[in-house]
C-alpha cells in the first residue's frame, strides 16, 4: 500500500499484519500495547452494546418495535442456549455474560469481512495511521484475554459454589474415583483439563479468524498479476467473504457456548 | 504473535462490558419480556375462562329452554284435560236441566189434563143434570128428587 518501500508479497502481508503499538513502560517487551486492537474492540463493544442498551432502555412490555423485536430475538436466542446448558440462576451472571461475549466477538470477527485494503487506505488517508489491524480477534492477546478471564471466572465459581474443600475434592477424586491411589492420576487429568480449556478456547477463535484474514490477503495478491487476476481475485474474495459470514457467526457462537459450558461445569459437582 | 500488555487491557475492557451488560442491558429487557409473557399468559387464561363460562351459560340456557318446553307441554295437556272436563260437566248439567224442564213440562201437562178433565166432568155433569132436568121437568120435582140429583152429580164427578 502507500508504503515507502517497494511493494512485494512479503511487504504487503507484513504491512497488514503489523500492529500499531505503543510502549506503555520502558524495558520488557511485555509492556507493549496494541493500540489498534484495543481501540477497535472498545469502539465495537461500545457501538454494539450501546445500541442494545439504547433499545433496551425504552423497552416496552407491550407490542415491541421492530428494533426491540430484533434485540429480543437475539437475546432470547442466547437465553435459550444458556437455559439448556446452565441450570442455576442464569440471570445473575452467565446469561448476560454470554450475551456480551456473543455480541462483542461477533462484531470483532465481522471486521474480517470489511475489505482489508480499503480499510487500510481509509486508516492511512483519513487518520494518518500507517498500520492499523482492524480485526481484534486476529490478535492472540484479545482471544487470550477473553479465555483467561473466563478461566479465572471458572476458578472463582468453582470455589464459590463448591467451597475450596469441595473443589479440591473434585480435583483429587474425579473423574476416576476416590481411591487414594488414583489421586495423582485424577489431579494430573484435571490439570491437563484446566490447562487445555483456555488454550483451546482462545486458539480456536484466533486460528479461524486469523486464517480467514490470511486467505483474504493471499486473494488480494492476485491483484499483482494484472486486470484479469484482479477480477479473478475479487470473485474469489467475494466467495470467501460470503463463506466467512458463516465462520464469523459460528466462531462467535462457539466461543459463547464454550463459555457457558465451562461456567456451568464450574457450577455443577460431578 | 506476542503476548503483551494488550491482553490485560482487553481483559479489563471485557470485564467492563460484562459489568455493563449485567447492570444496564439484561435486567430491563428481561423484565419487559417477562411482563409481556405474563400479559399473554393472563390473556390466554382469560380467554380460556371466557370459553368455559360460555359453555356453562349455553348449557344452562338449553336446560332452561328444555324445562320451559316441558312445562308448556304439561300446561297444554292440563288445559286440554280441563277443557274436556268442562265440556263433560256442561253436557251433564245441560242434560239434567233438560230432564228437569221436561219433567216440569210433563207435570204441567198432567195438571192441565187433570184440570181439563175436571172442568169437562163438571160440565158433563151439569149438562147431564140439565139434560135430565129438561127431560124430567115435568115429572121430576127438584125438591123430591134432589137426593137423586145430588147422587148423579156425585157419580159424574
Amino acid at each position: 500500500m502507500a508504503s515507502d518501500t517497494e511493494l512485494t508479497p512479503t511487504s504487503y502481508i507484513e504491512h497488514h499484519l503489523t500492529y500499531l503499538t505503543t510502549q506503555v513502560r520502558e524495558g520488557s517487551s511485555f509492556w507493549v500495547l496494541h493500540v489498534d486492537t484495543l481501540v477497535t474492540s472498545i469502539v465495537l463493544g461500545v457501538i454494539s452494546l450501546g445500541f442494545i442498551w439504547l433499545v433496551v432502555r425504552k423497552a416496552t412490555s407491550g407490542v415491541p418495535s421492530k428494533t426491540q423485536a430484533f434485540v429480543e430475538l437475539a437475546v432470547e436466542f442466547i437465553d435459550n442456549e444458556v437455559k439448556n446448558t446452565f441450570h442455576g440462576n442464569r440471570h445473575v451472571f452467565v446469561a448476560p455474560a454470554a450475551l456480551t461475549i456473543f455480541v462483542w466477538v461477533l462484531m470483532m470477527n465481522a471486521m474480517d469481512i470489511l475489505p482489508i485494503d480499503i480499510m487500510a487506505w481509509i486508516m492511512e488517508h483519513a487518520f494518518g495511521l500507517h498500520n492499523w489491524k482492524i480485526v481484534p480477534t486476529t490478535d492472540i492477546n484479545t482471544t487470550f484475554a477473553l479465555a483467561l478471564s473466563i478461566w479465572l471466572l471458572m476458578l472463582f465459581f468453582n470455589v464459590k459454589v463448591k467451597g475450596f474443600g469441595g473443589w479440591m475434592h473434585e480435583l483429587f477424586c474425579t473423574p476416576f474415583g476416590k481411591n487414594p491411589l488414583l489421586w495423582l492420576l485424577n489431579l494430573l487429568f484435571n490439570f491437563i483439563e484446566y490447562v487445555s480449556k483456555p488454550l483451546s478456547h482462545s486458539l480456536r477463535l484466533f486460528g479461524n479468524i486469523y486464517a480467514g484474514e490470511i486467505i483474504f490477503l493471499l486473494l488480494g495478491m492476485w491483484a499483482a498479476t494484472g486486470v484479469s487476476g484482479t477480477i479473478f481475485g475479487a470473485i474469489l474474495g467475494a466467495g470467501w467473504a460470503i463463506f466467512h459470514i458463516l465462520i464469523v457467526t459460528l466462531q462467535a457462537f462457539i466461543f459463547m457456548m464454550l463459555t457457558v459450558v465451562y461456567l456451568s461445569m464450574a457450577h455443577e459437582s460431578h | 504473535m506476542n503476548i503483551n500488555f494488550t491482553l490485560i487491557s482487553q481483559a479489563i475492557a471485557f470485564s467492563v462490558f460484562i459489568w455493563f451488560t449485567i447492570k444496564y442491558v439484561w435486567p430491563p429487557l428481561l423484565r419487559a419480556i417477562e411482563e409481556r409473557q405474563k400479559t399473554i399468559a393472563d390473556g390466554l387464561a382469560a380467554g380460556e375462562r371466557g370459553r368455559h363460562e360460555l359453555e356453562i351459560a349455553s348449557q344452562r340456557s338449553s336446560d332452561v329452554l328444555k324445562d320451559a318446553k316441558q312445562r308448556a307441554s304439561e300446561i297444554i295437556t292440563q288445559a286440554e284435560k280441563r277443557a274436556t272436563e268442562v265440556i263433560e260437566e256442561a253436557k251433564k248439567t245441560a242434560r239434567e236441566e233438560g230432564d228437569r224442564i221436561v219433567a216440569g213440562a210433563k207435570a204441567d201437562i198432567e195438571h192441565e189434563i187433570f184440570s181439563a178433565k175436571e172442568v169437562l166432568r163438571q160440565q158433563v155433569a151439569e149438562l147431564a143434570v140439565a139434560g135430565a132436568a129438561k127431560i124430567l121437568r115435568r115429572e121430576v120435582d127438584s125438591k123430591a128428587h134432589n137426593d137423586l140429583l145430588v147422587a148423579i152429580r156425585e157419580d159424574l164427578k
